[in-house]
């Protein structure tokens, strides 16, 4: 299992900051799913075994936090805030929305790869609400129009 | 030892107590009978504070607080009792039963689940939850695991038992919230030791054991407490017993009243592999070869002709022509009155057993000197450990299991030397390995011989290994473990370690159940009970064969052994010589017997065994298959046949405790009452030639290390056992010695008729699937 020179950097960095190497846990999995898309079976294998866990131990934390995952997700990863400031401002309609216009439901990936989709809890942009993420990038105050322009726009990026 | 730990005061609902600082305040509420309820707290592992049920108010602690994760401080005030905490606990229960199914009509901790006491207590069983329940079906996880997430109420105590206490780590727990659920290891299925403490410990019916699930409920058993039959450790264990048709049935093992040595720990073997007590296969009438062929026979008729045979051989050919070869799973009993019927009614001392450790030689260093011989309960205490050759993870699963809390407790400091990385070194302050058979070598240069270090310095440097010594010589009550490949002149270099250190004490390895009560019962052809010397000696278990082979051997008793298989004889060495064999079940040795007699077990008899450490226990009886007899019944019987006194085998109805004498004068109710405590208790008066008490009568007289409190004994206690008062001892060929080499899942002959054991062994090599010819 190979990762970016970035990646063992940030890894023998983060190790130092910690009494124990199972500190590190959460934040290399996130570098590690950046890097490889998701999380899969392999790459659990090789952080379990760089910091001494059981892989079970690694797979209990992934299935902990909703952000992690260990299946191949889009190369765009949609995620729809529905709580309670964007949802008064209409983002279950914005959700239904994206089904439509993606044909896929929670948790689904459109079948050329290119989006996933997610409905999520409060992404913290409540004052710009109704708001989404897509990868690391918000997309706020947004209605019918401007998420389809922003689904237009990723397409676009995408070729 | 450490200075006793300050004391703070505190008021618990009025009540002013003290307890140690630092201490819990679950545990110091408990301590003077305030009981906090709890789930997820459990003594000895780490604290969760999940479930919320311990809540008391402490004042001037804002909100309710857990008193599981409280310490205790000094002047606190506490109310565990009043009407805010019962709707506190009230409304916890009613979460927790959010998504429980309540199906304890059929649930297999019906009648014995925490979860229903509380429920009980505090009346929550109605919800106001509306939301449909989550359900899922019931997972198998093992052949012995079971899974029924519903009921599960995530106070995550499996997961901490097999972490902490096993450091196995094979449960987990997978999502958050109110879909967190019990995962295992292996996605579906779980790879582990299969103890089952993760069963044991779960307070609900979510964990349950195959051998047990929907067989029977807790109030429709008998519960007896005895000792387990498997490895030589010696766990107590409370049997659930129920009536069969062919007898009393064992249907499940556990040590949850945490009594004895191994408080609630069993491994698989003590918790699962009693089902061959109900095999199938058992024998449960006498066969007598007839025409070549094994027939059933009376009880009668086979006595009659085994005490005919042995009688003759006697009279013809001299006891030097009978061999003798004893069981290492008979009770101590037994097996003293088997050396004694050798030598007083067969006139030979002929007998011997399969050895698997090297008492004698210890006894050989003790004798007369300071008692410096551990018990199991030391282990689990002492400060320091060191532990040559062996697996106990593998061999001996108690001690493995005391050796790693007492890590992780108490801070024990573990030195192992083994010539492999045994799992125990995740536990070790220092490992060493060393190549296969340098032991002795370890042990010598340990002892204070330097030249012995040239043939282990290849695994560490000679630096290393001089540290390691000194650490040990200044290490005070160090406990020194060794397997069997200490033997013979090794067991004097590590006993001189021993001695050279204050308060070190040291524990030798045997395989089985009984193996140290074999050998301290005298089933060696040299020793007597308490490893006197015989006065002539007879014939090792190796010589038996090649006399058998040459024709000189003319009568073989075997109980409870089978050393056909166990030594690789060859059958037809025996073609010549008459064979009685008592047993179980048809083994190869059974097999080529003219007489083979069904024998009971451990689980069937009352008696005592001793565990490797010397510690001796009660066994007592639990189950019953209708059919074979006691070993001790079939030796005295057999006497009888040959027209021997069985008074002068067995003291009954005499002796010092054996009296009766109450039954007069002004005590005359004493008897009818001592009878009925002894009964209750699973013994006969001993007013019976086969009463077991009355040879452990004779073998505390007779073998002073065994003068233990009998009434101590008698209430289940462990009781340590002296070598240091034994006789010379000897020295023997260590080539006599023969490791059994069993591991978790196997358990000699035993092991064979365990279903449980079997299963979980086919579960870890499944057969390859398959491929097609072409
Ligand atoms: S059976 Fe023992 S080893 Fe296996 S999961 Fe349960 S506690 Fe752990
Ligand atoms: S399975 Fe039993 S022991 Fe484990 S978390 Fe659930 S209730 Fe607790
Ligand atoms: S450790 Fe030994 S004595 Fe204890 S349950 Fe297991 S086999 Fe029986
Ligand atoms: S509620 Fe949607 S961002 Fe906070
Ligand atoms: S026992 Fe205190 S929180 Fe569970």
């Amino acid at each position: 299992m190979r990762f970016s020179d970035q990646f063992e950097k940030r890894f023998a960095e983060m190790l130092t900051h910690y009494p124990t190497k199972r500190s590190v846990l959460v934040p290399t999995l996130l570098y590690a799913q950046d890097e490889a898309g998701f999380l899969s079976d392999e790459v659990i294998a090789e952080i379990a075994q760089r910091l001494e866990l059981t892989e079970l131990d690694v797979n209990n934390v992934i299935s902990y936090y909703s952000m992690l995952t260990t299946k191949p997700r889009g190369k765009y990863n949609v995620q729809v805030c529905t709580n309670i400031a964007c949802m008064l401002r209409g983002g279950e309609e914005l959700l239904e929305q994206c089904k439509d216009r993606l044909g896929i439901g929670h948790k689904g990936t459109t079948s050329d790869g290119l989006f996933s989709l997610e409905e999520v809890e409060c992404i913290g942009a409540c004052s710009w609400a109704p708001a989404i993420q897509v990868n690391y990038d918000f997309h706020e105050n947004l209605d019918e129009r401007k998420m389809d322009a922003v689904l237009d726009s990723y397409r676009k990026k995408a070729i | 030892m450490a200075d006793a730990p300050k004391l703070v005061n505190l008021t618990v609902d009025g009540k002013k107590l003290t307890a140690p600082a630092g201490s819990l305040l679950i545990d110091a509420c408990k301590n003077v009978g305030i009981e906090v309820p709890s789930f997820c707290y459990y003594p000895n592992l780490s604290l969760q504070g999940a479930c919320r049920m311990c809540l008391v108010r402490v004042e001037k602690m804002p909100k309710l607080q857990t008193a599981c994760t409280t310490v205790v401080a000094e002047g606190m005030v506490v109310a565990t009792d009043n009407e805010e905490i019962k709707q506190a606990r009230k409304a916890m229960v009613e979460l927790l039963l959010g998504n429980h199914p309540l199906d304890c009509p059929v649930c297999d901790a019906g009648g014995e689940c925490e979860l229903q006491d509380m429920t009980f207590s505090y009346g929550a069983a109605e919800s106001k939850y509306m939301e449909p329940k989550n359900h899922k079906d019931e997972q198998q996880w093992s052949p012995v695991v079971f899974f029924d997430r519903p009921r599960c109420i995530l106070c995550y105590r499996c997961v901490r038992v097999c972490g902490e206490g096993m450091d196995v780590w094979a449960l987990g727990v997978q999502n958050r919230g109110v879909s967190s659920i019990i995962a295992p290891n292996k996605e579906d299925h779980l790879e582990c030791e299969e103890c089952g403490m993760c069963i044991d410990i779960c307070p609900v019916g979510a964990l349950t054991s195959g051998a047990y699930r929907y067989k029977t409920r807790p109030w429709e058993m008998n519960h007896v407490g005895t000792t387990c039959a498997h490895c030589a450790d010696g766990c107590k264990t409370t049997l659930g017993v129920r009536r069969a048709d062919e007898g009393m049935e064992i249907v499940r093992g556990d040590n949850r009243d945490k009594s004895g040595i191994n408080n609630d720990f069993l491994c698989m073997k003590g918790r699962y592999a009693f089902d061959f007590a109900n095999h199938e296969d058992r024998l449960t009438q006498p066969l007598i070869r007839k025409n070549g062929k094994l027939t059933p026979s009376t009880w009668e008729e086979a006595f009659e002709l085994v005490g005919k045979k042995l009688n003759e051989v006697r009279m013809r050919d001299g006891g030097s022509a009978i061999g003798v070869i004893g069981s290492t799973h008979t009770t101590n009993e037994e097996n003293y009155l088997l050396q004694k019927f050798a030598r007083a009614v067969l006139e030979s001392n002929n007998i011997d057993h399969h050895r698997t450790a090297d008492f004698p030689a210890l006894a050989a260093v003790l004798s007369g000197k300071q008692e410096i011989t551990a018990s199991m309960r030391d282990v689990y205490n002492a400060p320091a450990i060191l532990l040559i050759g062996n697996d106990p993870t593998e061999q001996h699963p108690l001690l493995a299991w005391q050796i790693r809390n007492n890590v992780r407790l108490h801070g024990a400091k573990l030195h192992i030397i083994n010539s492999e990385p045994i799992k125990l070194r995740r536990q070790a302050t220092s490992f060493t390995q060393i190549p296969v058979g340098a032991e002795l070598n370890a042990a010598s240069f340990l002892a204070g011989d330097d030249s012995a270090l040239n043939a282990i310095t290849a695994s560490a440097s000679r630096e290393n290994w001089a540290a390691l010594r000194n650490q040990l010589r200044n290490t005070e009550n160090l406990v020194i473990i060794f397997g069997s490949e200490i033997r013979g002149a090794a067991v004097t270099a590590v006993t001189h370690l021993a001695s050279s250190i204050s308060g070190a004490k040291v524990i030798a390895l045997a395989d089985y159940a009984n193996s140290r009560g074999a050998s301290d019962m005298g089933l060696y052809p040299d020793l007597l009970p308490g490893y006197h010397p015989a006065a002539k000696s007879g014939l090792t278990l190796p010589q038996m064969a090649e006399n058998a082979k040459s024709g000189k051997l003319k009568a073989l008793y075997v109980v409870g052994s089978n050393p056909l298989a166990r030594f690789h004889l060859d059958s037809q060495i025996f073609a010549g010589t008459f064979v009685v064999v008592q047993d179980m079940f048809l083994t190869e040795t059974a097999t080529i017997a003219d007489v083979v007699l069904p024998a009971a077990n451990l689980y069937e008899k009352t008696g005592t065994i001793t565990n490797t450490c010397g510690d001796v226990q009660i066994v007592k009886k639990a189950s019953e298959v209708n059919g074979p007899k006691s070993d001790f019944e079939m030796i005295v019987r057999i006497a009888d046949a040959m027209g021997y006194d069985v008074r002068n085998l067995v003291p009954f109805g005499r002796g010092e405790t054996a009296d009766m004498g109450q039954s007069r004068g002004a005590q005359s109710g004493e008897a009818d009452r001592h009878a009925v405590w002894l009964q209750a208790n699973n013994l006969e008066p001993k007013l019976s030639p086969f009463d077991p008490m009355a040879i452990f009568d004779e073998i505390q007289r007779l073998v002073p290390g065994y003068r233990v409190s009998r009434l101590n004994l008698l209430s289940g206690n462990d009781e340590h056992t002296q070598l240091s008062q034994s006789g010379p001892g000897a020295k023997h060929d260590p080539a006599l010695i023969v490791p059994a080499h069993d591991n978790l899942f196997s358990s000699g002959t035993l092991g064979r008729y365990s279903r449980a054991l079997n299963s979980v062994m086919e579960n870890r090599n499944p057969q390859p699937a398959e491929v097609a010819a072409d």
